[in-house]
């Protein structure tokens, strides 16, 4: 028989989850542990991060978009860590309330959300899934492992609708921070491109 | 250098906390008063795409702000909002070349680009520095910053090659920005400190980095730099041109009206 102190404890252990949003890892370990209400709890939380959307590009969630940098959950509160796209981005506040609004939905109402810096959110953190929604979206995706900081201009980009590469820059800014405008020469139409950052 | 990294704004000990105030302010009240000026264009560009890019960069510069500002608030300061618009101009310490007004496209598209190579330079820095929240807001605003500098670059390029009327008026908008831009390099008594702790280099090594990475361009642009560019001095101490305090007039109009007001 284990002690009831002893069940406090491991209760308490395996309540400091920091299940690093590496989302899939997070997804593999709220399916693989079950048992504790840790991990029953989990599955909800992922869902309803995932139901939270970027307001500017409605059809990407937060965790999509790897703005979800860490979750703790600690006994009945949660913090959540929100990287944000760009640190001058008006819809941090909105996304903060929604996140916060969310957890609430699933009973979760003793929730933490801090805006950090560490990790820095660069473009390599958007989820495979999420680059096929850009697309889909409309919005070229930006290219694989070319965020970071690293001074490349974003030339021929592949149009989202014909996937030609014979376009061109017409504007390094957008309707939004996060986008750049090209033009596609093959179906002579504008096209938005999520910058790689 | 032997120096130790200070993981968060707490860290600080006395001396050092008095010189990292100072530098956010002066990055800080930058990143402000160009963000407004930049903004001025927004409705008035000659085309869209400029209009689009200047009101974008306006937004990212003040929420590069905003974040400097949220640094100095943690190390007891007052909140953003009052210390954006709840100083005088004499308490701001921004550099000259963010204070004259907007000018012609010529003046802005050159001063934006000279201030974002000097910020690019600064940022680059501080992504090793060992003052570790400032290392982190760094290795973020660079990503974004460089977009600012493509965009520059390339209109000065354009300009600077394009008719004998937008060469002239690059030329006279460089005659008068880069003494000014030099002022963004002026040494303050916290360059040694926070140099030997490894937080920030010199305002000398920095403009050193800076000269070597405008000069090509503004060769390539065929722009001459006058061998009589003395830097314009003393916003770091807090006087600055009138404009400055037309800026903020505007700028703070409104929080004044009652700057108790819940938004």
């Amino acid at each position: 028989m284990v002690s009831e102190t002893q069940k406090r404890r491991n209760r308490t252990a395996t309540r400091i989850v920091d299940c690093r949003l590496s989302i899939v890892d997070c997804r593999l370990d709220a399916g693989a542990a079950g048992g504790s209400s840790v991990a029953n709890r989990k599955s909800p939380i992922l869902r309803a991060l995932e139901s939270v959307t970027d307001p500017e590009i409605p059809v990407l969630s937060i965790v999509d978009m790897g703005m979800v940098a860490h979750v703790r959950i600690e006994r009945e509160k949660i913090a959540v860590d929100i990287t944000p796209t760009f640190v001058g981005c008006p819809a941090v506040g909105l996304i903060r309330e929604s996140v916060a609004a969310a957890l609430a939905a699933v009973g979760e109402t003793d929730v933490t959300v801090n805006i950090v810096f560490d990790p820095p959110w660069t473009s390599d953190r958007i989820t495979p899934a999420g680059r096929e929604k850009l697309r889909e979206f409309g919005v070229a995706p930006p290219g694989p492992r070319c965020g970071a900081g690293q001074l490349t201009e974003p030339t021929h980009v592949p149009c989202p609708f014909c996937g030609s590469l014979v376009t061109e820059l017409e504007s390094l800014f957008g309707p939004t921070l996060c986008r750049s405008i090209h033009y596609c020469h093959r179906c002579l139409q504008s096209f938005e491109h999520f910058k790689p950052v | 250098m032997d120096t130790k990294a200070f993981q968060s704004l707490d860290c600080l000990p006395g001396t050092l906390r008095e010189a990292v105030i100072n530098l956010l302010y002066r990055l800080a009240d930058d990143e402000l008063v160009i963000g407004h000026r930049n903004s001025e264009w927004t409705g008035h560009a000659p085309i869209l795409e400029a209009d689009i890019a200047f009101s974008s960069m306006a937004q990212d510069e003040m929420g590069h702000a905003q974040a400097y500002y949220q640094m100095l608030h943690q190390l007891g300061e007052a909140d953003p909002d009052t210390l954006a618009f709840g100083r005088k101009p004499r308490e701001f310490r921004c550099a000259a070349l963010v204070c004259l007004p907007k000018g012609d496209w010529a003046f802005s598209v050159l001063r934006q680009f000279l201030y974002d190579a000097a910020e690019t330079v600064r940022l680059t820095a501080f992504v090793e520095s060992t003052l570790v929240p400032l290392a982190q807001l760094a290795t973020k605003l660079r990503g974004e910053e460089k977009y600012h500098l493509m965009h520059g670059r390339s209109w000065v390029l354009k300009l600077g090659v394009g008719t004998e009327e937008s060469r002239g008026r690059m030329q006279a908008a460089l005659d008068v920005a880069y003494s000014c831009a030099l002022g963004l390099f002026e040494p303050t008594e916290f360059d040694e400190p926070l140099a030997q702790a490894g937080i920030a280099p010199r305002e000398s090594e920095l403009r050193r980095q800076w000269e070597s990475a405008v000069a090509p361009v503004l060769a390539d642009a065929g722009l001459h730099v006058s061998e009589a560019a003395k830097p314009v001095y003393g916003g770091r101490v807090g006087r600055h041109p009138e404009a400055l305090k037309q800026l903020l007039d505007q700028l703070q109009l409104v929080y004044n009206i009652d700057p108790t007001a819940k938004w």
